[in-house]
């Protein structure tokens, strides 16, 4: 019995210690990048910056700042998550309430016909050609309209709406109320925490995106952030891949970006994830688990 | 609870209830939610169905002066173009071993992690931990890629400086076929196995204590409670994740390949949708690549199908 509790002690302590080193690896390559981007270049290239800053100085992040396409990305990020998420609510909202009500004549037809697209999917080349057929190419409709709505988030709202009484519902009809006007005066202020989730959903998916824009955008003055991200950090790497293979360091290769403003530029693209994700991670753990049991 | 249907007003209205005029009756009371409706339907009809027809190019020369219709039949040609093609069995292999290396260290990864937090006393630890644990999750593909290529960098790369540290040689990492699919599979750890764990946590709430009790009772200890409660507990769980995990066998996305990879390594990094991409829209080759890109599909379809009979065979667990 003594054995067994000593056993058991020995555990906890190595399960304790091994979820401190997860959170470890989990955190540490952004202590990193928040750390590299604040020293200098000479310290980072001679990988001296293990955690935290050595030779602190803003220079990176005043340089970032300084470039246009990095201000220009934060921009249309801004515009295609906010639009983008608009969208996404409007259509979402439009396609959950009619399914969420037991009298929708039809429910069964219509579920199906949104089922049949979780299985079969055109595929990347057919989509691309819809969206170029329709115009949308090099406009930021072809990363709104194509992805207006995701089915997964329309059930995870449709199930929150079915968990509003219907007799609310009934209640209104019965005073007259029309189905649009149930659902702007009934539902939408009783669901305002649901709504925000799939919001969240859609807005974190969006300030995330690249590949749409990467096939869709043509013009680089309307690339999001991510994309603007990609160009300056991974796309250097053919420099890198030309360049001297060991060694090589800012000093003496002009056609590097200083180590120091590549970091600085992925703290950028990732400050705003990293300053709202502990607060709407509850949220999004609350919707997957509606859609998990749903789906 | 009365229902509607019994409510004065409508029974008034009506007082034939013929069959064809209730029918007419429920369309005309659910009208203006099918108006509500309509901007959902037309989306899905543009932005899914049309793009299914659209697969009709996978046996035509598509041509786009032409246009989808007018463009020439020419039956199974890409296919065989792609069977034929050297890369065929390395895109075959590239995508297997890269999901297969999922599927055997990733898959089992946010299970582990769900028994191990569900071991855990202090609830704010715990919630500390979890919390932590999603981050990866977040954060986006572009920024994750960044990252593991300044990390991976052979100049002044951490990695590469932790190795030197510690003895090694600086290597370059994704410039080294041998390397990327351990990068990759580790990667991918990494970003999933917090957010994975979830849907295992919700299943091992949902595990009657009494169970435990009458466990502990017998005498049991905690690795016979967690090998006879907690694992068949979550049974039902860990078959339906790993039949869509089977069933994804010959899909890898595209996404983090594109950013990762480079034409030095494509002999273990390209996969079929990141061939795809090359083929379909670097080099506009659409008909081909519509062609690889529904050989995927259908290969991902029948591994559905199949992992899911056998699961409903052999454990009464099946998605339909």
């Amino acid at each position: 019995m003594i054995q067994k509790a000593m056993s058991r002690r020995v555990f906890e302590v190595f399960n304790i210690l091994f979820m401190i080193c997860l959170s470890i690896v989990m955190l540490y390559p952004f202590i990193f990048v928040l750390s590299a981007s604040l020293s200098g270049n000479a310290y980072v290239s001679a990988g001296q910056v293990t955690l935290l800053p050595k030779g602190f100085n803003v220079n990176a992040y005043k340089a970032v700042l300084g470039y246009k396409v990095v201000w220009q990305g934060y921009r249309n990020t801004i515009l295609y998550t906010v639009v983008g998420t608009a969208v996404n609510l409007i259509i979402t909202m439009l396609g959950a309430y009619p399914l969420s009500r037991p009298d929708f004549y039809g429910k069964n037809i219509f579920t199906f016909f949104i089922a049949v697209t979780m299985i079969f999917s055109g595929g990347l080349i057919p989509n691309f050609l819809v969206v170029r057929g329709l115009g949308l190419y090099d406009s930021m409709w072809a990363l709104i309209l194509p992805g207006a709505l995701s089915t997964m988030n329309m059930i995870i709202m449709r199930t929150f709406f079915q968990g509003i009484p219907d007799a609310l519902e009934e209640a209104a009809t019965i005073d007259g109320c029309s189905d649009l006007q149930i659902l702007v005066k009934i539902i939408l202020p009783l669901s305002i925490p649901s709504i925000m989730t799939i919001g969240m959903f859609y807005a974190v998916s969006h300030w995330n995106s690249w590949f749409g824009a990467m096939i869709y955008l043509r013009d680089s003055e309307k690339y999001p952030l991510q994309l603007v991200l990609r160009q300056i950090v991974l796309q250097n790497q053919v420099n890198d891949l030309l360049a001297n293979n060991v060694g090589t360091t800012i000093e003496d290769s002009t056609n590097l970006i200083a180590e120091t403003i590549k970091y600085a530029v992925i703290m950028v693209a990732v400050i705003p994830i990293l300053c709202v994700y502990p607060f709407i991670q509850k949220y999004f753990v609350k919707g997957t688990m509606v859609g998990s049991i749903k789906g | 609870m009365p229902s509607k249907n019994n409510s004065p007003s409508l029974t008034a209205a009506a007082p034939v209830p013929g069959k064809g005029q209730s029918v007419l009756r429920k369309l005309k009371k659910s009208a203006l939610l099918y108006v509500m409706f309509l901007p959902v339907i037309v989306y899905y009809i543009v932005f899914h169905y049309a793009p299914m027809a659209g697969i009709v190019i996978a046996f035509k020369d598509y041509n786009a002066f032409k246009g989808i219709w007018a463009s020439p039949w020419v039956g199974f040609k890409h296919f065989e173009a792609f069977f034929t093609t050297p890369y065929f069995g390395r895109l075959i292999r590239n995508t297997f071993l890269i999901s297969f290396y999922g599927l055997i260290f990733g898959f089992p990864a946010p299970i582990i992690l769900a028994l191990l937090l569900n071991e855990l006393k202090d609830g704010k630890f715990k919630k500390v931990t979890q919390t932590i644990s999603y981050l990866p999750h977040f954060v986006s593909s572009v920024v994750i890629a960044s990252m593991l290529v300044q990390f991976l960098s052979p100049g002044n790369g951490m990695i590469n400086n932790m190795i030197e540290a510690l003895g090694g040689t600086r290597t370059y990492f994704l410039n080294d076929p041998k390397y990327f699919r351990t990068i990759f599979t580790l990667m991918n750890i990494w970003k999933g196995v917090g957010w994975g764990s979830i849907i295992y946590l919700a299943a091992l709430t949902g595990i009657d204590s009494e169970l435990y009790e009458a466990c502990i009772i017998d005498g049991g200890g905690r690795l016979r409670q967690t090998w006879h409660i907690t694992l068949p507990g979550i049974a039902n769980t860990i078959v339906i994740m790993l039949i869509f995990r089977v069933g994804d066998l010959l899909s890898v996305s595209s996404d983090m390949i594109i950013l990762l990879y480079n034409p030095a390594i494509y002999e273990t990094s390209d996969v079929i949708s990141s061939y795809v991409y090359r083929r379909g829209l670097v080099e506009a080759d659409y008909s081909f690549s519509t062609a690889v890109g529904l050989f995927n599909s259908i290969i991902a379809l029948i591994l559905l199908t199949t992992t899911n009979a056998i699961a409903k065979k052999y454990s009464d667990t099946s998605l339909w």
